[in-house]
């Protein structure tokens, strides 16, 4: 009856990982000169760009909210993202998802620091392999924070599923495909709120649980590397006297 | 809250030097003892940082120094302004910041009748303004009703991110003044990250490259020194240049 096993005798996936492990991450906070923040994300065989501007003002007028900053996201695949070119522009499933990043960032972010203003999100899917939105989301928050906008804290996302009747942790494009759940989640590490949780498939109450668990813990895994990436952008091996800046002034000609 | 426990530890906090050390948003900085200052927020009594940043202590607050970020005017901040639309009786001054700043025909140096705005200052105009008031929606209005505020005439405008303009200001206006002196150059640089230069054009250069400098390495060691190294080298070579 399964067309495919993904995984094996030995407790291992098609691509050599455990259940329990993720891909491999890279993420790199700062990649894009014209954008006020920005960050690239490695995920696996994901690859995704995301931009940041804003606050700024927020056009058109009438969706300014006078109470606080307006948080617009868009999420986006590129026509050669995945194997059979996908067609330009927005979908059915890219409009979905640009609407859950933007309510999950919005949360986080102290919207009413900018009333009047939008700030606008930009993700980019270069490449496709299962999981872009959790992608697409870490690299948002950390391109958010590169573009100094003040935030609750930052956003890692992860996907957990169940594969072979095993519940298993980032899933790849077989597994997702011929899995039989997916569930991406994002939470808040510091206090466990949960921002994005959507789920495709079956699982039994025991399994969710587990997979939720599982999600957790890879996701403060997933937060550290975010915490490094901005942490790299800035490193200088040492930080002259910042005393200064504690006294702005401005200096008039003569 | 805890006021009691705040005021008992006050003056050993005091007493801590400023910390440098990077922090992003949402790591811990203080557990209870010291007050959320810029950049922070507070949860369950704990400060926690909103911004990334560089954390600093000073006189029981915890602060972040963002390392970038929008420019948000508050009142008396000098900025440098562009004329962006022209109404009969006020001015759209555009400060480098999401909001736009209304300029009205009372807050100008000049008298003028109503619907002859645009004789003063025309669409492209910069000037030389000061934030009078900022409302809690983010309302802002300028004005130039004070000394030294004018509209700017020649000269060239470079924008930096605002975090940095204390670093090209330098301790007490060292650093503007060095380059000042060196390219003899009039500098005007605003609180909004607008840098206003006017002079010879090749000192300009000179001094927008080591404006540019100081941007770069906000954070690094010795900048004043290499700053002052390079200037040296370029107005020496400068003036050779021209000699031959």
């Amino acid at each position: 009856m399964e067309a495919m096993r993904l995984i094996d005798e030995n407790g291992l996936r098609i691509d050599g990982r455990k259940v329990d492990e993720l891909r491999p991450i890279r993420i790199e906070a700062g990649v894009l000169k014209r954008a006020d923040g920005s960050a690239y994300v490695e995920w696996g065989k994901n690859k995704v760009i995301a931009a940041v501007y804003g606050p700024r003002e927020c056009h058109p007028r009438h969706l300014q909210d006078p109470s606080k900053a307006l948080v617009q996201c868009r999420y986006n695949m590129i026509a050669f993202s995945v194997m059979e070119r996908k067609r330009p522009g927005p979908d059915r499933r890219s409009v979905e998802i640009s609407k859950i990043i933007a309510e999950a960032l919005e949360y986080v972010i102290f919207t009413e620091y900018f009333p009047r203003t939008s700030i606008d999100v930009y993700i980019e899917i270069l490449q496709a392999n299962a999981g872009t939105r959790c992608a697409g989301l870490t690299a948002a928050s950390v391109a958010l924070a590169d573009a100094g906008v003040p935030m609750k804290d930052l956003v890692p996302a992860v996907a957990v599923g169940k594969v072979d009747n095993q519940v298993v942790l980032d899933l790849t494009k077989e597994e997702d495909n011929h899995g039989q759940a997916d569930l991406p989640m994002a939470i808040i590490p510091r206090t466990g709120e949960v921002l994005l949780m959507q789920m495709d498939g079956h699982m039994t109450v025991e399994e969710f649980n587990k997979a939720i668990d599982l999600g957790y813990k890879a996701c403060e895994k997933i937060y550290q590397l975010q915490k490094d990436a901005l942490r790299r952008r800035y490193a200088v091996e040492e930080i002259e006297t910042f005393e200064e800046a504690q006294h702005p002034q401005t200096a008039m000609e003569e | 809250m805890k006021e009691g426990e705040r005021d008992f530890n006050k003056d050993k906090e005091s007493l801590v030097k400023p910390v440098r050390e990077i922090v992003v948003p949402g790591d811990l900085l203080d557990s209870g003892k010291l007050k959320p200052g810029d950049g922070t927020y507070l949860s369950n009594g704990k400060i926690y940082a909103s911004q990334l940043g560089i954390k600093s202590i000073k006189s029981n607050f915890v602060n972040v120094i963002p390392l970038g970020g929008p420019y948000i005017p508050s009142p008396g901040d000098s900025v440098i302004g562009k004329i962006v639309d022209i109404g009969p009786s006020n001015w759209l001054v555009d400060i480098n910041s999401p909001y736009p700043a209304p300029l009205h025909v009372t807050e100008v140096p000049w008298k003028v009748e109503f619907g002859d705005t645009a004789r003063y200052l025309n669409i492209g105009d910069t000037i030389l303004a000061k934030v009078l008031l900022v409302d809690e929606t983010k309302r802002v209005q300028v004005t130039m009703k004070e000394q030294g505020l004018r509209k700017l005439q020649g000269g060239q405008i470079i924008d930096i991110s605002h975090s940095k303009v204390p670093r090209v200001i330098g301790k007490g206006g060292s650093m503007i003044q060095m380059i000042k002196s060196y390219t003899n150059c009039r500098i005007f640089v605003g609180q909004n990250g607008r840098i206003w230069l006017d002079g010879d054009i090749e000192n300009i250069v000179y001094a927008i490259r080591a404006i540019r400098m100081i941007e770069e390495g906000a954070q690094t060691l010795r900048l004043t020194e290499r700053v002052k190294e390079y200037l040296e080298s370029m107005t020496r070579s400068g003036l050779n240049g021209k000699q031959q």
